[in-house]
């Protein structure tokens, strides 16, 4: 393979991997925006989401079969259980906590994510679970490169989902009430916006983007595992930074630009792919040391 | 004047139970004995799980100095565990080091390695350390996975048990009393920072970060001492722990570790530490006797974990004695 | 000569100025008031001056150490000391203890000296406590020293606060509305209070406040802020008979200054 071939395919990989970590960090970042929040349990709801795909699947497949119509009428219903499962986890979690310290929502936080994790470590016994699609090996190809056609409804479904939540943000009236709340909650409040609705609504879109992701990447890959939420919340997390946590452009960007980072920088000499975790989570940290608003997010607010 | 009520101490309200220094006399006293018979009355293998326990005594009591008085969330702790066993695997095997030099040199490993991640995080929001420590977590584990010179997955072997004045510290009673001394000293430790100028001014800055600075309180600066004390802590403890059982690999230092290590910080109470102590031994007796559940003990660690936060935020130890 | 200084300090927040060009000055010895109608950015100001605003332009100096780029701990250090608008105490906290919070950047006590209990940490350890059991005997509280801070009553807990900012060793103290809230018993010891500050302990004193009875008597200089200009400053005398301000006041609103 020429330097041309490697590059291109590296480019494909990332931009598959990109849409991926973009998808997690919208979550990430959106309910950041709203409620200052990091929500840790956020990478645990793509694997709640892989696991409700692949259990709608199950049930699905004599009738619809294995291929990308059942993995998408899976993965639409695994986005609105996960939707409601993340509207719950603020309810019950979240919601009773807003008002303590810092510290304490973090750990509960934590908490979440770890009862998601070791429920499904003790459902799944911590096998890997094949998620059962047959998704077929078509693709076209463009010289030496080849381009799986999952690999193009995939990052053709995650742009229209994006598409989407970037309309949803833009032109309603939710989206104008979110921003509203994520810029001042009490002068928002006092101008007669639902806060609380707006916080569900804003976890119930983030959590259902996550369980696209999972789902998407439980057909993609094959299998699931109790523990493949944690990397990608961790990756999120960059990739929102990255972008400029809060910013729904920035969580976009940042996702692809982590991804690309990932699938070039094994490339590098001396980074194989045994290191690209800790080539992703070096760019973290230095992100920010140098750049801590990120690529699109607005300067930290004065203090006091 | 009507009763004050009297401010939640270190002790967690163990002060006013042990109001004379006679009364306070006889519980050490208790204590030590109590120490000193146990791995006669628990046999060998209750001393071998005594001697775990007493590690996380100490792995919680540095750990708590970030959370529980900085308050700062820490979830990569296990990452200065590592650095200290494996400074002690590395350089005591390829280099031939004696124990007793290698054990400094992980102290000041582990005093860089919390610079390099500290410095840069502490000056953000504090909820970056989570993640940042989080993904310096991962860094270790991942890195002592591919090296060579840390014996990749399998980890290394054969770490040579340290000899102090002629005495060879080798039998799993020895590390024993090795681990009470450490735990020991990881307490009065403890105590004497609560007590001191930074100890308080963990607690300014954890209150009211403004009104600390109006005082003069560089937070950055306070904050990388709560973070660095930590790692040191960790890193005895890893240097230990490799000591004691010859052989590291990377799965020892997971994130899993490093989870349960803050569940004993956060079950028994952050902050004071009684109610670390108590975490410490929750944590490790617990899987003991729920042994029959397998993988279902965790999730209950994990269930506990967040009923504590949402309904008794202060842990199980009593933040203070009902009555005076 | 005088001890504060500020020249053409300006303030903007996303494009909007609070503060524009203002000119200031505390005399040495003074007792020098703030005041102004709501939202003039008294409290801005004070940001500044106490380092926690960056201004975008202008100069801030105390005896001619320019401070613009200093951090907060870093005023703190070189002489100067504030109370909240909002009293901050520590919460969960004894009344010495925040005291003694003062004393940390005259101290230097590091991990090690506390862990080995070095005699010289023992012997600072009992200097800081010292330090702030004086402050509080100052300002008038001589008992509940082991209550947890924030029980206080709400007059206490602004005395407490003063303390601790004299446990910082100023040479000039912000004090920022130290009178709200308080019975009219309680001003007359803040009064009492701020005169003795400033007369036993050699500090200087800027105070906002908005109770302008107390501030005629309190003061020998006033400065009047609006809409982040400074419009006037004297002797309250001057003040008083002051066209511009009266129309700031009156402008703004209903109760304006009792003269």
């Amino acid at each position: 393979m020429s330097i041309f071939d490697i590059f291109t395919n590296q480019l494909l990989n990332g931009i598959v991997l990109g849409s991926f970590y973009a998808l997690v960090a919208l979550g990430y970042t959106m309910v950041f925006g709203v409620v200052k929040l990091l929500n840790f349990a956020h990478g645990e709801l793509y694997m709640v989401g892989g696991f409700a795909g692949f259990l709608v699947l199950s049930f699905l497949a004599p009738y619809l079969g294995p291929g990308w119509l059942g993995v998408a009428v899976s993965m639409v219903l695994a986005m609105i259980a996960v939707g409601f499962l993340g509207v719950v986890i603020e309810r019950v979690a979240y919601a009773p906590m807003l008002s303590a310290p810092r510290l304490s929502i973090l750990i509960t936080a934590l908490a979440v994510s770890l009862v998601l994790q070791n429920g499904m470590l003790t459902l799944t016994k911590g096998q890997y679970v094949p998620f059962g699609a047959a998704l077929g090996f078509g693709g076209i190809k463009l010289g030496n490169l080849f381009i799986s056609y999952n690999q193009m409804i995939l990052v053709g479904v995650a742009a229209v989902l994006m598409l989407a939540l970037e309309l949803f943000v833009s032109r309603t009236q939710y989206g104008r009430a979110m921003r509203a709340v994520s810029v001042d909650k009490d002068m928002a409040r006092l101008m007669g916006i639902n806060v609380n609705a707006v916080i569900g609504i804003t976890f119930f879109v983030g959590s259902a983007l996550a369980a696209a992701a999972g789902s998407m990447a439980g057909a993609y890959y094959g299998s699931l595992w109790y523990f493949m939420g944690f990397l990608i919340g961790l990756k999120a997390f960059t990739a929102a930074v990255i972008g400029g946590i809060g910013s729904i452009p920035g969580a976009m960007l940042g996702g692809l630009i982590l991804g690309l980072l990932e699938s070039f920088g094994t490339q590098l000499p001396g980074v194989g792919s045994e290191w690209k975790d800790v080539f992703s989570f070096s760019v973290l940290i230095l992100v920010l040391v140098f750049k801590p608003t990120g690529l699109l997010g607005k300067p930290e607010q004065e203090r006091m | 004047m009507a009763q004050f009520p009297e401010r939640p101490s270190a002790w967690g309200g163990l002060a006013t139970l042990l109001d004379t220094p006679q009364k306070r006399y006889a519980a050490i006293a208790v204590i030590l004995v109590a120490m000193a018979v146990a791995p006669y009355v628990f046999g060998s293998y209750g001393t071998v799980i005594l001697t775990n326990a007493l590690l996380y005594v100490l792995l919680a009591l540095g750990l708590n100095i970030v959370v529980g008085y900085a308050g700062l969330l820490d979830l990569g702790f296990a990452a200065f565990f590592a650095v200290g066993a494996y400074t002690v695997g590395i350089t005591t095997l390829h280099f031939g080091l004696n124990f007793w030099l290698a054990l400094p040199l992980a102290i000041l490993l582990a005093i860089i390695a919390g610079i390099v991640i500290g410095a840069p995080t502490l000056r953000l929001r504090s909820d970056y350390l989570a993640i940042v420590t989080l993904g310096f977590g991962e860094i270790v584990r991942i890195t002592a996975r591919n090296l060579r010179e840390t014996g990749g997955a399998s980890g290394l072997i054969g770490i040579d048990s340290p000899w102090l004045f002629g005495w060879h510290i080798r039998t799993p009673l020895d590390f024993y009393y090795v681990f009470c001394v450490l735990a020991i000293l990881g307490v009065i430790a403890s105590v004497r920072l609560a007590n001191s100028r930074l100890g308080r001014a963990w607690l300014y800055v954890r209150h009211d970060e403004d009104a600390a600075e109006a005082m003069g309180i560089n937070r950055v600066k306070v904050k990388l001492a709560a973070y660095i004390v930590g790692a040191i802590y960790g890193s005895i403890g890893g240097a230990f722990f490799a000591a004691n059982l010859g052989a590291i690999s990377p799965e020892s230092f997971s994130f899993r570790q490093s989870v349960l290590i803050l569940m004993a910080v956060i079950l028994g109470g952050m902050g004071k530490i009684p109610g670390v102590i108590l975490g410490a031994f929750i944590v490790i007796l617990a899987p003991e006797l729920l042994r029959d559940f397998g993988d279902l003990r965790l999730l209950i660690f994990a269930v506990g974990l967040l009923l504590i936060m949402l309904f008794r935020p202060s842990g199980i130890w009593p933040a203070r004695s009902k009555s005076r | 000569m005088s001890l504060l200084e500020l020249k053409g300090v300006t303030l903007s927040f996303a494009g909007s100025k609070v503060l524009d060009g203002v000119d200031f000055s505390v005399p040495a010895g003074h007792i020098v008031s703030l005041i102004g109608p709501n939202g003039a950015g008294k409290t801005s100001l004070f940001n500044c001056i106490t380092g926690f605003y960056k201004p975008q332009q202008g100069s801030i100096q105390l005896a001619g150490t320019e401070m613009l780029k200093l951090k907060p701990h870093q005023v703190t250090q070189l002489g100067i000391a504030r109370t909240f608008q909002n009293v901050r105490l520590f919460r969960e906290m004894t009344v010495l203890e925040n005291v003694m919070s003062g004393q940390h950047s005259r101290t230097r006590a590091g991990v090690i000296d506390a862990i080995l209990r070095l005699p010289s940490q023992r012997r600072e350890e009992a200097e800081i406590r010292q330090v702030a059991e004086e402050c509080l005997s100052f300002v008038g509280i001589i008992e509940g020293w082991e209550r947890e801070a924030t029980t206080l009553p709400y007059g206490w807990q602004r005395r407490v606060e003063i303390a601790r900012a004299l446990a910082t060793k100023p040479r000039l103290l912000l004090l920022d509305e130290p009178a709200a809230g308080l019975t009219s018993g309680e001003k007359e010891e803040l009064i009492d209070l701020i005169r003795r500050i400033r007369n036993e302990r050699d500090v200087c004193i800027l105070l906002i406040e908005h109770d302008t009875g107390l501030v005629m008597r309190l003061s020998e200089r006033i400065s009047v802020l609006d809409h982040g200009v400074m419009i006037a400053e004297g002797t309250p005398k001057e003040i008083q008979s002051n066209q511009r301000v009266i129309e700031a006041y009156l402008g703004v609103e209903e109760d304006a200054l009792d003269l």
